[in-house]
């Protein structure tokens, strides 16, 4: 079980610091937040405020100087992170490519690819969004459609992809793509490459889809005979799947897998202030969240050394998503719904919505204790 | 890293000198002596002790390893006890005395009472070192079958100080939720191995239990819980290293509350995938559940300390995350 050891880690110095100067940030913007921007938390888009973001110096912060990053560490790039999710802020115009496709970028791209979408993502002026879901493949990913054929001085991508998060709002995706097929016998993983696509390009059609929540927040695109560059394909011809899983750790540990409730527990905290008996069942999300907070800081701390927590990372976000799927109904169990503050209950009655997406997205609950369970020896 | 060393050399130990039947004999009401004087030779009683007063000056962070390995053998020995109550002595003044030595806020049962040769009570910051044969006995267990025993004070007591003002005036209670959440971690990994060797042999419809996904979805939860109730004891140690007992009841507290929710899932847990056989008497894991059953009592309950957390945030001024970042530890510079 060596793939489920923690090393606790101290914060970073001036983290006080910087939480302050991200905290007298927030504080401007925070006003123009409702409860529901707030319960949103990381999947509210705006690029107003990504783009203020960008100009602190706070996305893609641990990136080199010469591609707009700040070389600040990973735990500084973590308290940033928590503070924006603490306030609730719409952090989603930047979330995914500050977290997933810059660093993939950065570790795996072209000298080209870097110049051309590094700064512009660290500026809060490039969004991306990530293709990975299929109509016919879910947590069974391997089993995707789309194809990237070679065609003269590039590709040819054809297939559909679904769920994407942003995918109408955002303007490039890095799509996971089988751009040879699996060989015969072989293993399915092979064939697969992760390709960069102009969600504006020729070709390109967005179905936006409608929530529950009556929001459309992700989207069907498909992807009709699109011409790709040569360069589009990012990283190795074939290795998409161990580039795609390699990003998991950094995906899955987050503050974003166990604070996207916590704009209500706040809330919360404030409407039973003056209530002793609601002190008991406080005090155990408190401990809850406290917990989850010193591991998933542990984990942001093993990726700063350079480790692979990418098991441990599974069981945060397991442990995380549960926490902050449970909130609304820990709340609602302390106060009745109609006698919540307005903005208590706005926010408990968009997440009670929403939060059965929380062990969705980014990899099932089945799918994180199939990791687990993996560890464990019993697969 | 000092942690790992000493688990390591304890958990060797611990190896040679119990096993199950060393935990039969010992909740049949025998001493392991042959155990303990193993384990006592390795000097480990005054972990926390500083240096100056011939200890070795360890952390309690340095510590929590030590005690999951401890409760990953069911805490065949009083040595938790023995640590916590030889720094709750240096800390008042007092020199450790050899042997065995068990502690005990004033008015609470005493692990281990009957089989120590010296008690240190704690009442509030007053400290006092007792010799065992000089307290009346009244004898009496937890549902592990652990001795706790409650004693009636006669006489005077061999030496008496005062808790520095780090300590606070209810440093048993914190010391022991503290010593018992990583035992709580330990005993948790050791009912977990326990459960899925069983689920990688036990066979049913013609294969292991543990190839089907209901079971090994199972697993996978008392896993998560067993690592968050390790992390989150050794959290609660590093703040106390950083800021002293008293100001770390906050973090103890928290840690308790997860170690104690961790016991009961992953003890359910591994009950059903055990099935009858965990049941009987004659397999280890009820050494272990049993335990985990007891020690989330001690030390303080997970309704106990929830009830002091909600407390503590619904008094603290402002936003909630505010006060718990105003806890994180800034290294020196």
């Amino acid at each position: 079980m060596t793939g489920l050891r923690f090393d606790l880690r101290d914060p970073p110095p001036g983290a006080a610091a910087l939480r302050a100067e991200v905290r007298a940030f927030l504080a401007e913007h925070e006003r123009a937040w409702t409860p529901e921007v707030r319960a949103r938390s990381w999947m509210g888009f705006d690029r107003t405020f990504t783009r203020a973001v960008g100009a602190r110096g706070w996305i893609g912060m641990c990136w080199p100087r010469e591609y707009g990053g700040a070389e600040r560490s990973f735990l500084e790039r973590n308290i940033v992170l928590e503070e924006m999710l603490a306030a609730g802020a719409p952090v989603g115009a930047h979330w995914i490519g500050d977290r997933q496709s810059g660093p993939l970028i950065l570790r795996l791209g072209t000298e080209a690819q870097r110049e051309k979408f590094l700064p512009g993502i660290a500026r809060g002026e490039l969004a991306f969004c990530i293709g990975l879901s299929e109509p016919d493949s879910g947590s069974d990913l391997a089993s995707l459609r789309t194809r990237a054929d070679r065609v003269g001085g590039g590709w040819l991508l054809n297939g559909r992809k679904i769920w994407t998060t942003f995918g109408h709002l955002c303007d490039w995706m890095i799509a996971l793509v089988r751009t040879s097929p699996a060989p015969e016998g072989g293993s399915r993983h092979q064939g697969l490459s992760q390709v960069l696509v102009d969600l504006r390009a020729p070709g390109v059609s967005i179905r936006p889809i409608r929530d529950l929540v009556g929001e459309e927040g992700f989207n069907e695109i498909t992807f009709d005979d699109v011409r790709l560059p040569e360069d589009a394909l990012v990283g190795q011809e074939g290795a998409g799947w161990a580039q795609a899983t390699s990003e998991l750790a950094f995906e899955r540990s987050g503050p974003d897998r166990y604070m996207s409730s916590h704009p209500l527990l706040e809330a919360g905290l404030d409407a039973l202030r003056a209530d002793a008996a609601a002190a008991p069942a406080l005090g155990r999300e408190v401990a809850r969240l406290w917990t989850l907070r010193a591991m998933s800081t542990a984990i942001a701390g093993m990726l700063q050394d350079g480790a692979d927590p990418v098991r441990q990372a599974a069981l945060v976000k397991d442990l995380g998503n549960d926490f902050e799927q449970a909130l609304p109904g820990a709340m609602r169990a302390l106060r009745d719904v109609e006698a919540m503050p307005e903005p208590m209950r706005r926010m408990h009655d968009y997440l009670t919505q929403i939060t059965p997406t929380f062990s969705l997205r980014g990899g099932t609950r089945e799918i994180m204790r199939g990791i687990i369970a993996r560890e464990l020896g019993l697969r | 890293m000092i942690g790992a060393e000493l688990a390591d050399q304890m958990a060797r130990a611990l190896a040679d000198a119990s096993d199950v039947t060393t935990l039969r004999l010992l909740e049949a009401g025998a001493f392991p002596q042959a155990a303990w004087d193993a384990l006592d030779a390795l000097g480990l009683g005054a972990a926390l002790v500083p240096e100056a007063r011939g200890g070795a000056g360890l952390g309690f962070a340095d510590v929590m390893q030590l005690l999951e390995a401890l409760g990953r053998a069911g805490a065949p020995v009083p040595l938790a006890e023995g640590i916590g109550a030889a720094a709750l002595l240096a800390a008042a003044g007092i020199e450790p005395p050899p042997g065995v030595l068990t502690f005990a806020a004033a008015g609470a049962t005493i692990p281990w009472g009957r089989h120590a040769a010296h008690v240190v009570l704690v009442d509030g910051v007053r400290v006092t070192l007792h010799a065992a044969g000089s307290l009346r006995w009244a004898h009496g267990s937890n549902i592990a079958r652990e001795a706790r025993d409650t004693p009636t004070v006669t006489g005077v007591p061999l030496a008496e100080g005062m808790l520095p003002n780090a300590w606070g005036s209810d440093a048993a209670r914190a010391l022991t939720a503290m010593l018992r959440s990583a035992q709580i971690a330990g005993a948790l990994q050791a009912a977990l191995a326990l459960a899925v060797d069983h689920a990688n042999t036990r066979k049913q419809f013609g294969r292991p239990i543990g190839r089907f996904q209901a079971v090994q979805q199972q697993l996978a939860v008392f896993a998560a819980e067993a690592s968050a109730a390790s992390v989150a004891a050794s959290a609660a140690a590093r703040a106390a290293d950083a800021r002293g007992l008293a100001d770390a009841t906050f973090e103890i507290g928290c840690a308790k509350v997860t170690a104690g929710e961790a016991a009961a899932k992953g003890a359910a847990i591994a009950h059903q995938v055990l099935a009858a056989m965990g049941i009987t008497e004659e397999h280890a894991l009820h050494h272990l559940t049993r335990r985990l059953w007891s020690w989330r009592e001690e030390g303080g309950s997970e309704r106990f300390w929830s009830a002091r957390i909600g407390a503590l945030v619904q008094s603290a001024p402002g936003p909630l995350w505010t006060f718990l970042t105003s806890r994180d530890q800034e290294p020196s510079a």
